[in-house]
């Protein structure tokens, strides 16, 4: 399943205006349940079918969800799971679903809703670059959509009711993907860090060996989800994250004032490593990936573009590796195969 | 340094999180993190709060059984106990069960109790007042920033009123 979609990058993947280099992408999740049924984790199938059913019935009077596509777990294997997780449309705890589960994918995939995750209901809406204002719109016109014919458990002093009481109150969590080379490079990454997360928000960045911020990528969210209105959130993020961005160019200025030849050396080896190597895993792509992704930020790589690096970041990721060529393959493989994609991607030219 | 769950791999991801002007690390080995949901910059977990929460609960409310009758949720059956153990809930109605410790210990998550957000469209639209406050509300703070005081004064009036009738 899925190997039409997997022949094109993500949503989260297809930016290419000027926001799109820093911010990655922008998602809201908002986390719903249907008033008097046991939340999935507590529900036995019965009820996790009639529930089901209903948010099955309430997604096809929404006019916003009348283009999409409708799957039930039991038809997806492990490779398809792990294909809609590389491609931000599950969550970790969606993968290990059982019966009664289903997700919704909306067309183009900026919206997807998960059925029975640890939720009833988990509505994501997903945009390239810097866009949370935009995302949160359209999971508020579903939600308002959904509401017509689902009556949502909610109590007037903790708002809506969720399995875990770290989503009560409005159920969001707004996020920011975001590239930070620079600050990893200058080291004042764990500076910025700790005061973004005196404000509210969380910061997460993925370590892969040694001590190197995986990709340098970050990922910037509301931390509580109580006490604060849906608006006070996104726009406290969305200044957060204006924020970082120029913490972000500070850093890049300086970097490339007092040792530029080492970056550049560091830039256009990665693309050198891209262009011939003959086998390479998706954490060392992911690597280099960031480094070219500064290079083009920075006006310094030209022979390879934006839309070109996204390419190639989506469809190196395991899964969507296997989707592309069709084909179930063993990390040994995949490695060879995913150089030999890149470097017929780089030939392509611009 | 050494991964906090298991005390055996070295400590590859690393959490700095600040809730309440208190702050919490986690350093974690790569599979320890996987296994909390935790090893990817892509997903939306801000923070295990499950081993949070369970700390949390520990210290504050488990350490005194004798003052909490260990009440169960009438729709599923779940125990404060039980929630103590699983940092979730079995339904809505457990909210209303649990309310008064619950209280607490959003305070202590998320600095406050009280919801401010968005109101359900609810088929009977049992939840009109409430929307309507909200709605003014957010009209009261976007005249405040303009500086209208004369509109503000109104709709401070008007917020009075409504919530005289509840
Ligand atoms: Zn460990
Ligand atoms: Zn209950």
């Amino acid at each position: 399943m899925f190997e039409d979609m997997a022949k094109r990058p993500a949503i989260w993947l297809s930016g290419e205006d000027s926001t799109s280099q820093i911010v990655l992408s922008s998602r809201i999740r908002l986390a719903r349940n249907i008033s008097n049924c046991p939340f999935p984790s507590e529900a036995d199938t019965d009820s996790r079918e009639k529930v089901l059913s209903f948010i099955k019935s309430a997604i096809d009077k929404s006019p916003t969800l009348s283009q999409g596509r409708f799957v039930k777990c039991t038809q997806l294997d492990d490779l398809d799971r792990s294909f809609l997780l590389e491609r931000h449309l599950i969550s970790l705890e969606f993968r290990q679903c059982r019966d009664s589960s289903a997700l919704f994918i909306g067309e183009g995939e900026q919206v997807s809703i998960m059925i029975n995750e640890e939720d009833h209901l988990r509505i994501q809406s997903l945009q390239s670059g810097l866009n949370i204002r935009a995302a949160y719109q359209i999971a508020a016109k579903i939600d308002e959509e959904l509401a017509k014919s689902l009556e949502f458990a909610f109590d007037s002093n903790f708002g809506y009711l969720t399995s875990c009481p770290t989503n009560v109150g409005t159920g969001m969590r707004a996020s920011v993907l975001i590239h930070l080379p620079g600050l990893a490079l200058t080291k004042e990454i764990e500076n910025v860090i700790s005061q973004i997360s005196k404000l509210g928000l969380a910061v997460r960045g993925f370590y892969g060996e040694g001590s190197d911020v995986l990709g340098a990528l970050f990922q910037v969210s509301n931390q509580t989800t109580l006490g604060r209105s849906e608006e006070d959130i996104t726009e406290s993020l969305e200044r957060v994250t204006q924020q970082i961005i120029e913490y972000e160019e500070n850093a890049r200025n300086r970097l490339f004032k007092d040792a530029k030849d080492q970056i550049e050396d560091k830039i256009f080896r990665a693309y050198g490593i891209l262009k011939f190597a003959r086998t390479l895993t998706s954490e060392e792509v992911l690597n280099l990936l960031s480094a070219i992704r500064l290079g083009i930020g920075e006006g310094i790589v030209k022979m390879v573009t934006l839309s070109q690096i996204n390419e190639i970041l989506a469809f190196s990721q395991p899964s969507h590796l296997q989707k592309y060529f069709n084909k179930r393959m063993e990390p040994g493989e995949r490695d060879r195969i995913r150089a030999k994609l890149i470097r017929s991607k780089l030939a392509e030219g611009k | 340094m050494l991964c906090q769950n298991c005390g055996k791999k070295e400590a590859t991801v690393h959490l700095t999180q600040v809730v309440n002007d208190e702050k919490v690390e986690l350093h974690l080995c790569r599979e320890c993190a996987e296994k909390k949901r935790f090893h990817t910059p892509f997903e939306g977990v801000p923070f295990p709060l499950a081993e949070f929460l369970a700390s949390m609960l520990d210290q504050s409310l488990i350490e005194k059984p004798s003052k909490v009758s260990d009440k169960k949720c009438s729709t599923c059956g779940m125990r404060f106990s039980d929630f103590s153990k699983i940092g979730r809930l079995g339904c809505g109605n457990c909210y209303v069960t649990f309310r008064s410790q619950l209280n607490d210990l959003l305070r202590k998550i998320h600095g406050s109790s009280q919801h401010r957000g968005g109101v359900p469209f609810t088929p009977g639209d049992v939840m009109k007042p409430l929307r309507e406050e909200r709605k003014l509300q957010e009209e009261l703070k976007k005249a405040i920033q303009e500086e209208n005081f004369e509109k503000a004064a109104q709709l401070r009036d008007q917020i009075k009123a409504l919530s005289n009738k509840k």
